[in-house]
């Protein structure tokens, strides 16, 4: 784990990556990161994340400035731009139920080959997938998602980079820490080592590569 | 009474205590302001707490405990947030005792399509899915038509959101269910007859030999 700035973290990300990005409808997104990766201009973005907030907040803020190829979401109803930009061809948008989005994230960072799952059989989720029957219920197989990088929202860190959450902050957090090669985490208030007690710790350390202190 | 209000305090008779309790937006939400005196009920919000109080004043909102649909809400003593997975797998294990959620169609077969209306509205199925697949009890709570057109139809023209059968439909003009013999007129709103929820249903119902009124105050 290194402790480094927005601008320097931000600046390990290429053009056309994929990003794991916390939060819901912007509760647990690091707003930081996002303008960062606006000052910067990335392009190409493929986003996972489970939505695309509202234009002004989190997420909406690389579709606004067109910086998004693709979305993996389960909603994205609350951003007018982010349909817009889907029906004009200009973002290519792959909606899946959040709780199959959360799991096949958590089956790429925890060594699954995929999850089986009942939500979507016999509706058009299920278009393209394999059925499998168990002790005579069908589920669809979701194959594991991982990506280049997540970006992280905590609310506490020590100094070696162990993490927790605040209240409905958490949401996809702590799931995307296990699913991306580098982990980037926005941190609101950093402590010493200790302040934080064991069975606290939400995010183990060793999962983050880069720890942002603010200010 | 208004429609939504009537619908509510219908659905809110559904309620038992102990339950975990997940709401749908819209007429759903309303649900929890008639829960009876004395019931403690849990109640869901699937970005991650169970305990989720009323709205708070606006100076006293905390912009990290917010509902489904991103806006503050309160976390009442003994409430607990977890993450997604977590959230996820109690809808999805069956954890969840009663789901109500609002629904844009409902057919004979009391299937639900709630999520999308292809080249107009799509904006994501969200945790719908997850919720009619996977709740104990799926409640769908919506009026009866739109711009006149019945929701209640022989079969759903829009998209499905689970081929599980919800196990009531609650109208401000009827309480309905399936059963073998079809979809079933239960009760009706208080002053509505039964030859008017027929007419204005685009479904074959099935009618009991008596069909008792709401008991709503």
């Amino acid at each position: 784990m290194r402790t480094t700035t927005f601008e320097n973290a931000v600046a390990t990300i290429p053009d056309g990556a994929s990003l794991m990005v916390g939060g819901f409808m912007a509760v647990g997104t690091s707003e930081l990161l996002m303008d960062e990766l606006v000052r910067q201009r990335k392009r190409d973005l493929t986003v996972i994340a489970n939505d695309t907030a509202m234009p002004g907040r989190g997420i909406g803020k690389l579709v606004s400035a067109n910086l998004v190829r693709k979305i993996i979401a389960s909603h994205i109803g609350l951003n007018p731009e982010t349909q817009q930009k889907m029906l004009a061809g200009q973002i290519d948008v792959e909606l899946v139920p959040q709780g199959t989005l959360i799991e096949r994230i958590r089956a790429g960072g925890y060594g699954l080959g995929g999850i089986l799952t009942p939500t979507g059989v016999g509706t058009v989720v299920e278009e393209g997938k394999r059925k499998i029957d168990v002790d005579g219920r069908t589920y669809l197989l979701e194959t594991p998602l991982r990506a280049d990088f997540a970006l992280l929202n905590a609310f506490l860190a020590d100094y070696l980079g162990n993490l927790t959450y605040a209240l409905t902050a958490r949401n996809f957090n702590p799931v995307i820490a296990m699913a991306a090669d580098t982990v980037i985490v926005d941190a609101e208030h950093i402590v010493p080592i200790g302040m934080i007690p064991p069975d606290h710790v939400m995010t183990p350390a060793v999962l983050v590569d880069y720890l942002i202190p603010r200010g | 009474m208004d429609p939504t209000t009537l619908i509510a305090k219908r659905i809110a008779l559904e309620l038992s205590d102990g339950m975990l309790v997940n709401l749908g937006i819209g007429i759903p939400t309303l649900v929890a302001n008639y829960v009876p005196a004395g019931m403690h009920i849990f109640f869901q919000s699937e970005n991650g707490l169970i305990g989720t109080g009323p709205i708070p004043e606006e100076a006293m909102a905390q912009p990290r405990l917010t509902d489904a649909g991103g806006r503050p809400v309160s976390a009442i003593p003994g409430a607990c947030t977890f993450d997604s997975a977590m959230s996820f797998g109690l809808i999805r294990g069956g954890h969840v005792d009663l789901t109500v959620l609002g629904g844009l169609q409902v057919d004979a077969s009391a299937h639900l399509a709630n999520w999308m209306i292809p080249g107009k509205m799509v904006p994501g199925m969200g945790g719908a899915m997850d919720l009619v697949s996977g709740a104990k009890r799926v409640i769908v709570a919506m009026q009866h038509s739109v711009k006149g057109k019945s929701k209640i139809v022989e079969a759903c023209t829009l998209p499905l959101t689970s081929v599980r059968a919800v196990d009531l439909i609650v109208t401000e003009l009827a309480v309905l269910a399936p059963s073998s013999l079809g979809l079933t007129l239960l009760e009706t709103a208080p002053g509505v007859t039964v030859k008017q929820v027929l007419e204005l249903t685009d479904a074959k119902l099935v009618v009991p030999p008596h069909v008792p009124s709401m008991n709503i105050k």
